[in-house]
């Protein structure tokens, strides 16, 4: 398994305090909550952390973990010397805050088995309805669009023929409907952590992220897209053919049109039965290079016959 | 793999509708605690009284949120409420940025 460098994780020294601990481990904790920030990496680092503040706010884990020496490198191979953990208890102080279901290998070896064995036998009568679950789920535009079956691999606590509890991998299958749009969420029912004493399971909450697409972005249920055209396209109008998430269409440009303008294709947004979205078409006229004697003439005899001051509002 | 279940969840989305009791389930809280994320503006159902609120797929994410950040940041809730709401702002400008850019 990886050895994990709590330390480095989170960015104190090897001698902090428990107070410079606590103070390190708040902060990483606010930049990197999954709810404020929506880097793809934030949910594994803000884990990391919770991770490394369980270990190390406890004393006695602490310096269980210390015994190890300084010498080791995050992520390095690492197996645990024999009887390390002789003369220390961790049953006490249990998973305080953070969420376990994302610890190590590493942790759970050290750590993890002892304390829910502990916690199994105390509580045999305890019932209590499974936790709730969330998980990011990243589509791209065009699966969003037309719907798509996603399958996700999640980590839940089982408990083994010991008695143990410990994390293994569990796949899902999840069919997605079209027209889902960012920020809302599906709720697969009974499919969180399970119960504890008979009780249901919890639910889990799949939360919709967009990845960057370069062509289209989407805001609510619009997709919004910049054309790019030339300024004679702009000025006498055309048809053009514009990609969407459903496929090239034909779209008309008016004539007179300026660069900014917006044109709407109705119903090629993100759409499900009843809500409707469109495409917003942003126009930006590419203007020629003039590279030769004659196309520089053209100019001039176009400053001459179409003479236009476009910043007559600047006073200019 | 052509036998392949997929599980088919209920989207939140601008269709889904609740009561009071039925949000509390969704998000495991109990009726005092909507109560109190109302009176701090963490969510605004519509509905004049308590019997007659009914919460949108906004107000069941903002509740969700706020419990996470009440348990994993020990944020109090005036403290989710500005916190949710300068989240919504930060969307909105970088909505807007993506737009300009």
């Amino acid at each position: 398994m990886e050895y994990k460098d709590y330390y480095q994780i989170l960015n104190v020294s090897r001698d902090a305090t428990q107070e410079q601990i606590k103070q390190a481990y708040r902060k990483g904790a606010r930049k990197f909550h999954p709810d404020v920030n929506k880097s793809p990496e934030a949910e594994k680092k803000f884990k990391e952390i919770g991770e490394a503040y369980e270990v190390l706010k406890d004393p006695e884990k602490r310096t269980a973990y210390d015994k190890f020496g300084s010498h080791w490198q995050n992520g390095q191979d690492f197996e645990p010397p024999p009887h390390w953990d002789a003369g220390f208890q961790f049953g006490g102080t249990g998973y305080t805050g953070a969420d376990p279901t994302g610890f190590s290998d590493f942790f759970e070896t050290l750590f993890g088995r002892a304390q829910f064995d502990g916690r199994q036998r105390h509580h045999t009568t305890f019932r209590m309805k499974g936790e709730d679950q969330h998980a990011k789920v990243m589509l791209n535009l065009r699966d969003a669009f037309h719907g798509t079956k996603q399958t996700l691999t999640l980590n839940r606590p089982v408990v083994d023929n010991q008695g143990h509890v410990i994390t293994t991998p569990h796949t899902l299958h999840v069919a997605i409907p079209k027209g889902i749009i960012e920020g809302q969420r599906i709720r697969l029912e009974g499919q969180g952590l399970p119960g504890v004493g008979g009780s249901p399971a919890g639910d889990l909450y799949l939360d919709i992220a967009f990845q960057e697409d370069d062509l289209f972005h989407a805001e609510k249920r619009d997709i919004h897209m910049t054309l790019p055209i030339t300024p004679w396209e702009a000025a006498l109008g055309a048809s053009v053919t514009v990609p969407t998430l459903a496929g090239n269409v034909t779209l008309k440009i008016p004539k007179g049109s300026q660069g900014g303008k917006k044109l709407r294709l109705r119903g090629k947004g993100l759409c499900t039965e009843r809500q409707k979205g469109d495409q917003i078409v942003t126009l930006r006229v590419v203007v020629p290079e003039a590279v030769t004697d004659e196309q520089k003439q053209l100019y001039t005899t176009m400053a001459k016959l179409m003479p236009v001051n476009p910043r007559q509002k600047m006073g200019a | 793999m052509g036998d392949t279940q997929y599980l088919q969840g209920t989207v939140l989305n601008e269709e889904i509708e609740c009561s009071l009791a039925e949000i509390c389930r969704l998000c495991g809280v109990t009726a005092e605690q909507i109560h109190e994320m109302v009176e701090e503006g963490v969510i605004s159902p519509q509905g004049l009284s308590p019997t007659k609120w009914h919460f949108t797929t906004i107000e069941i994410i903002r509740v969700q949120t706020a419990v996470r950040l009440q348990k994993d940041l020990q944020i109090n809730l005036p403290g989710c409420a500005l916190v949710l709401d300068l989240i919504e702002e930060l969307e909105e400008l970088r909505l807007l940025k993506r737009r300009l850019t």
